[in-house]
């Protein structure tokens, strides 16, 4: 398998979506490929980052306005 | 390496039970959608249109959007889904109007292939969340993410923020599966090579790799 074949497969690989003989082949290409190692682990942590992250706060008076808009339609 | 899980969101029934009372006309049942969703849809408007006050409009205006169309609501997706389409159906709305020299769509920015393969392979230190505080990490990332095309941040939102599925996401976006699955590869690639210059090890020695 190729870094490209492997990039392909990345976004499915991560989320768990591919065949069992797909899967091996991925995984057997990050035992020895650093590059794409590195790229699968640092890629996987940015997601898990973002996930967990509070961005935004709602704030309280938005909450207040869309409740008495939605009263008054 | 293990896989990433989405978010468990509430359960599907009970959704739909509300949806439901509400299109009977209890109020109560709407406001619950509101109070159990808000905050998801204010967090993709924010995404979508940068801009706190936009996002503040877009909430409203998808919420009462929903309310007024609730009746037309199918219920063959999950009223979530549905929801996701109406705000950010008008958080792309403000985009245009914001950038009226440009068309915004979600067809634009598509690339070449080679545009998604990585250029910067440096690996990230441990911890890297742990090197900032927490008002410079949400800096970071909001900065990040600003970066990327509206059509590749709007994918990455729906699927890997808020935790979609890519079937949910395509048809909150009425876009095939192999569009989203391509364009959220890119953007989870591109966002990783930008954070990277934040989050890269830091390298003793020459400083010259």
């Amino acid at each position: 398998m190729k870094c490209s074949e492997f990039l392909h497969e990345l976004t499915n690989y991560l989320d768990g979506v591919i065949d069992e003989t797909t899967k091996v082949e991925l995984e057997n290409h990050l035992s020895w490929c650093h590059n794409c190692y590195v790229v699968c682990d640092t890629t996987k942590k940015k997601i898990e980052i973002y996930r967990d992250s509070q961005l935004y706060e709602l704030p309280e008076d938005l909450r207040t306005r869309l409740r008495s808009a939605i009263m008054t339609k | 390496m293990e896989t990433i899980q989405n978010k468990v969101e509430g359960p599907v029934t009970d959704e739909l039970t509300l949806v439901r009372a509400a299109k009977q006309g209890d109020d109560s049942a709407f406001e619950e959608l509101v109070r159990r969703y808000d905050r998801n849809v204010f967090r993709i408007a924010q995404h979508i249109t940068q801009n706190r006050e936009d996002a503040e409009d877009v909430v409203q205006e998808a919420f009462l959007k929903a309310y007024g169309n609730l009746q037309k609501f199918q219920e063959q997706s999950k009223f979530y889904t549905w929801l996701v389409r109406i705000a950010v159906n008008e958080a792309l709305m403000k985009l245009r109007r914001k950038k009226p020299e440009r068309t915004v769509s979600l067809d634009e920015d598509i690339k070449t292939e080679d545009d998604s393969l990585p250029r910067e392979i440096a690996d990230w230190s441990p911890n890297p969340e742990q090197q900032y505080t927490q008002a410079e990490m949400r800096e970071i990332l909001s900065k990040t993410i600003q970066g990327l095309p509206p059509g590749f941040r709007t994918v990455f939102v729906l699927r890997d923020v808020e935790g979609l599925s890519t079937e949910e996401t395509a048809a909150a976006l009425e876009l095939s599966v192999p569009a989203v699955k391509s364009r959220l590869l890119r953007a989870r690639l591109q966002l990783r090579e930008r954070l990277g210059r934040y989050f890269q090890k830091r390298e003793s020695g020459d400083g010259n790799q």
